[in-house]
This record gives structure tokens, C-alpha cells and sequence, in this order.
């Protein structure tokens, strides 16, 4: 045997590149069938018919009812990512400060929903927030409300529906990063006399912005895409991006159409990850927490 | 911390985050008996016991032709998955690869890329190539969005993994191949396991993809309800949401035993 580099090296032996691309190679397919080869035809058909042009891109921006959809797309995708981080911020401090059984188990609470069926959750909020749902029999029930009202098919119910979904992906970051404060920082801080709230305020909130960051771009990705909870939650009046995208595809065939429309969504998408990619490191998507 | 009284404004913010967990857990939790309850439209509470939609769902030869239609993509993407993904990840570690952070960036692909993205131009080639309403079909774009969450688990027990017991086999004699079956592989088999059953749960609730590339006679079961859940909101559906729930918390639970001796998984996902 040669002389092997250390024990710093990982790995028992090296691959020559030959073999690595052969090791390689079934991902490469992978990917190129169900991922590079299909964003490009889609990307393609939105931009050559068979000449280059940017109709269907003006087109997104130019209709007003495109328009429209694309800034309630927004507008939602901003109130649920707030939404959120109002109500995952103090679970996720909860969880720092806790430790043993309790820690188990309120980690649980926020993994079992992550691993539940996106379809299941939208289901229990269709039933929940039906005329005659629980949400209006108690409503009802308690004199709020004369009579049952229009709960689903309203922007609230989807951006209520689409936070509950999408909360654990904003509290595992912050979990993390609320975590790896030392307590030492804090009760620092006490003793030079600051206040609990001055605490979180200069040492606490600073400290997790990076979870904050990370926890937020992700609901915020997510949430622009979202296709399950809004088609299902929402009525026409609430359509968002997915949504429309679907019907042109599956309604009017007008793969250019769509095309675009995913071509400005993908655009913002890379945008907003290059922008953030020194705060929020690309494998923390895939979450070591 | 532990020595800082419990002062109001702590006492509120726990209370508050106990709030939030309820807030979690309680809407898909009372699907539970609800699908346990006799009325034609779900009540809560329900009004009586029955166990009549758990058999209108086993024995009806749409919801079960779904319900196995996606289990053996999800068997075929864990097994498929799995294998492509423990071949990549080590070319990028062990491997001197070409072109290694082009391969890192697709690696990352499939979870920056949404997944409406994904699912149209998915059907939009899938349906040129017949691919719709295959298992081939399912199985590829399923890989393909699994590939993240496998790599990175394996990637994350590679790392763990002592590399001079594998340079002691090689040392020994062994040859490459017999060094990786027998030292390599049982070391991160827990992290492989892992990763098969994400890829399981990934391809087995997956709604998006499968909404585009199902067709009429091949339905995943996400498909199948999202279509019930659209048109004709039956309590079978609470019955097939609690086998769903019972069935991803088991799986759940098996990887965390399963994968124990080496804590390793991604514990965050893509949802659409």
C-alpha cells in the first residue's frame, strides 16, 4: 500500500475519478429523467414557440387577473411566514429551555405533524372549518355568531391552514439556534442587571437570527408553491400561483402559460436562496437539527 | 437558566407555547374519532361507535387499488432510492469525482426546486415519454425528490463512520468490495435504514407529483383522497387519514429504533 495521506482523510480508501462517476452514474440518470431534463423542456416551452420570445412572460405580468394572483400569492405567502414565527418563536424558546422527557416530547409534538400527510392536515381543517363544523357549532354555541358563517373558501382560512402546515419547518431552525446559546450569555446579562426583556431583546434575538432567517425562508419558499392546502381550502377568489399554474396545464393545455408562470416562481425561488445562501447554509434544508 | 424563578412574563410565553402545541396536534388528532363516528357528515363529538368506514374503505376496490398502488411505489422508491443514493454519496466522500460541486448542487436540487415546479415539468415529459400512470414513472420522479433527504442521511453516517476499520480490512487483505460488504456497510446500515424509510414516507404521501402523473386506471392513494377531499367529502376519508397517520407514525417509529445506535436522519422534509 501507498502511504495513505491520515487519519484526517475521510474515507478508508479513494476512488479513482473513474470509478466515482461510475458510482455516480445512476444518480445522474435519476436526475436527468425526473428533474434536469424536465425543468428544461418546461423552461424551453416558456420561452420558444419555436423562436425566442417573452410573450408569456409579459403576459404574467401585463393581465391584471395574472397579476393579481401572483400578488395574493405573495401577500399570503408574507402573512403566513409572520404567522409562523409569531407562534413558533416562543414554542421553539419552550423547547431550548427544556430538557429529558419534556424536551421528547415537545419535539415529537412538532415532529409528528411535519411526518403527517399534508392531505390529512388540510382534511381536518376542511372538517373543522365546514358550515357545520366544530369551528361554527362552537361559535354558535357560544353566542359569538348568530348564525354558522363562510369559513372556507376566505384567505383567512388559508393562511390559517397553510401556518398550522408549514409551523415545524419554522421551529426546528429556531430550535436549533436557540439551543446553541450558551445559558452563560444570559444570566451574564442578568447579573450586569439587564431585564428579561432586555436580555432577549440584546442577547437572546440577536443570537437566534440565523434560525429566524433560515426558519422564515423556508415557510416563505414553501408557501409560494404551496399547491395542496390553498386548492383545497381556497375557492377561484383565493387561487394562488400552484393553483393557476394547474388549471392551465390541466384545463386549457397552455403549456407556454405555465411554463412562465413556474419560470418567475423559480426565479424568485433562486433569487431569494443565493441572497440568503451565507446566512442559511443549503444543507440545513435537509435539516440536521 | 435553571435557577432563574419562573417570572410572569416567562409564566405567559410557556403558556402561550403550550397554546401553540395544541395548536398542532389538536385539528388532525380529532380526525381520530370522528372516523369512529356513525354520521354521514363529521361531527364532533361523535355521536356513537362504529367501525362502519373502516370496512367501506377495506372493501372498496377504488381506495384499495390506490392504497397498493402506493405502497409498491413507495417500496420501489425506498429500494431504488436507497441504492442510488448510497452510491453517490460515497463518490462524493470517498470518491475523487469530477465535477464534484455540480454534483453537490444536484444533490440540493430537488428541495430548493418547488414541487409545483417539479410535478408540471414532470407531466409535461412524462406525458410524451408515456410515463403517466406508470410504476416506472412514479418510481423515477419519487427518487428523484427522495434523493436530498438519502443522501444526506448517509452522507451524515459516512461521516460518522470510523474510516480506519476500513483501511484495517484493506490492509488485511480484504479486497475493496469485500472491505465495503463486510466493514463499511454494516457500520452504516442504521443510517441507510433511515434513509430507505424517508424515502418510503416521501414517496407514500407524496400529493403534487402524483396529482399531475397519475392517470385514470393508475392513482397514488394522495391522489385518490385529494380527489375525494375535492368532490365528495365522505367519512372515509377520516377512516383513511387515521390508517395513513397510524401507519407514517409507525414507520416513524421503527427508523428511530432502528436507527438508534447512530442518531442519524433528517428530521425536516418537503411538503407541498
Amino acid at each position: 500500500m501507498k502511504s495513505r495521506p491520515s487519519r484526517f482523510l475521510l474515507g478508508g480508501r479513494t476512488y479513482s475519478p473513474a470509478v466515482s462517476l461510475l458510482l455516480a452514474l445512476p444518480f445522474l440518470l435519476v436526475i436527468l429523467l425526473a428533474f434536469l431534463l424536465p425543468l428544461g423542456m418546461l423552461l424551453r416551452e416558456s420561452a420558444f414557440a419555436p423562436g425566442f420570445t417573452v410573450e408569456h412572460y409579459r403576459k404574467v405580468f401585463d393581465e391584471p387577473v395574472y397579476l393579481r394572483v401572483m400578488y395574493r400569492t405573495v401577500r399570503i405567502s408574507i402573512f403566513v411566514t409572520l404567522i409562523s414565527l409569531l407562534l413558533g418563536y416562543p414554542l421553539a424558546l419552550l423547547m431550548a429551555r427544556a430538557r429529558g422527557l419534556q424536551l421528547s416530547l415537545l419535539l415529537i409534538a412538532v415532529l409528528l405533524p411535519l411526518w403527517t400527510s399534508v392531505l390529512v392536515r388540510t382534511y381536518a381543517w376542511l372538517v373543522l372549518l365546514q358550515r357545520d363544523g366544530l369551528i361554527n357549532d362552537m361559535l354558535t354555541g357560544l353566542g359569538i355568531i348568530d348564525a354558522p358563517m363562510q369559513l372556507l373558501r376566505t384567505e383567512g382560512a388559508v393562511v390559517l391552514a397553510m401556518s398550522h402546515v408549514l409551523l415545524p419547518f419554522v421551529v426546528l431552525p429556531l430550535y436549533a439556534s436557540l439551543r446553541a446559546i450558551p445559558d452563560d450569555y444570559e444570566r451574564a446579562a442578568k447579573m450586569l442587571g439587564a431585564n428579561g426583556f432586555a436580555v432577549f431583546r440584546h442577547v437572546t434575538l440577536p443570537l437566534s437570527m440565523p434560525g429566524i432567517t433560515s426558519g422564515c425562508l423556508m415557510v416563505f419558499l414553501l408557501a409560494l408553491g404551496f399547491f395542496v392546502t390553498p386548492a383545497l381550502i381556497g375557492g377561484p377568489q383565493q387561487m394562488m400561483l400552484a393553483t393557476l399554474v394547474q388549471q392551465q396545464v390541466t384545463e386549457l393545455l397552455n403549456w407556454p402559460f405555465a411554463g412562465a408562470i413556474i419560470g418567475v416562481l423559480l426565479f424568485a425561488v433562486l433569487v431569494l436562496v443565493i441572497a440568503f445562501n451565507r446566512v442559511v447554509r443549503l444543507d440545513r434544508f435537509v435539516g440536521q437539527v | 437558566m435553571t435557577r432563574t424563578p419562573i417570572t410572569a412574563s416567562r409564566f405567559a410565553i410557556n403558556a402561550f407555547a403550550y397554546a401553540v402545541v395544541v395548536f398542532l396536534l389538536v385539528p388532525t388528532a380529532l380526525i381520530i374519532p370522528m372516523s369512529f363516528g356513525p354520521d354521514r357528515f363529521l361531527k364532533f363529538p361523535p355521536a356513537g361507535f362504529t367501525l362502519h368506514w373502516y370496512a367501506a374503505y377495506f372493501s372498496d376496490p377504488d381506495w384499495l387499488a390506490a392504497t397498493f398502488f402506493s405502497i409498491r411505489i413507495a417500496a420501489l422508491t425506498a429500494i431504488v432510492a436507497t441504492i442510488v443514493g448510497t452510491l453517490i454519496s460515497l463518490a462524493l466522500v470517498r470518491g475523487r469525482l469530477p465535477g464534484k460541486p455540480a454534483f453537490e448542487l444536484l444533490v440540493v436540487g430537488p428541495v430548493i426546486v418547488p414541487n409545483i415546479a417539479l410535478a408540471i415539468a414532470t407531466f409535461l415529459v412524462f406525458d410524451g415519454l408515456r410515463l403517466t400512470g406508470t410504476t416506472l414513472g412514479f418510481v423515477a420522479a419519487h427518487t428523484a425528490l427522495a434523493m436530498p433527504f438519502v443522501v444526506f442521511t448517509i452522507l451524515a453516517s459516512l461521516y460518522r463512520f470510523d474510516a480506519d476499520l476500513e483501511r484495517a480490512a484493506l490492509s488485511c487483505g480484504a479486497s475493496p468490495l469485500r472491505a465495503f460488504f463486510w466493514v463499511t456497510l454494516p457500520q452504516i446500515m442504521p443510517g441507510i435504514v433511515s434513509a430507505a424509510l424517508f424515502a418510503f414516507i416521501i414517496s407514500f404521501d407524496e400529493p403534487v407529483i402524483s396529482f399531475f402523473i397519475s392517470d385514470l386506471d393508475h392513482r397514488s392513494l394522495p391522489r385518490k383522497m385529494f380527489e375525494d377531499i375535492d368532490y365528495n367529502v365522505s367519512p372515509i376519508l377520516a377512516a383513511v387519514a387515521t390508517v395513513l397517520t397510524g401507519l407514517t407514525i409507525l414507520a416513524l417509529v421503527i427508523g428511530h429504533f432502528l436507527g438508534r445506535s447512530g442518531r442519524s436522519g433528517s428530521t425536516t422534509r418537503k411538503t407541498g
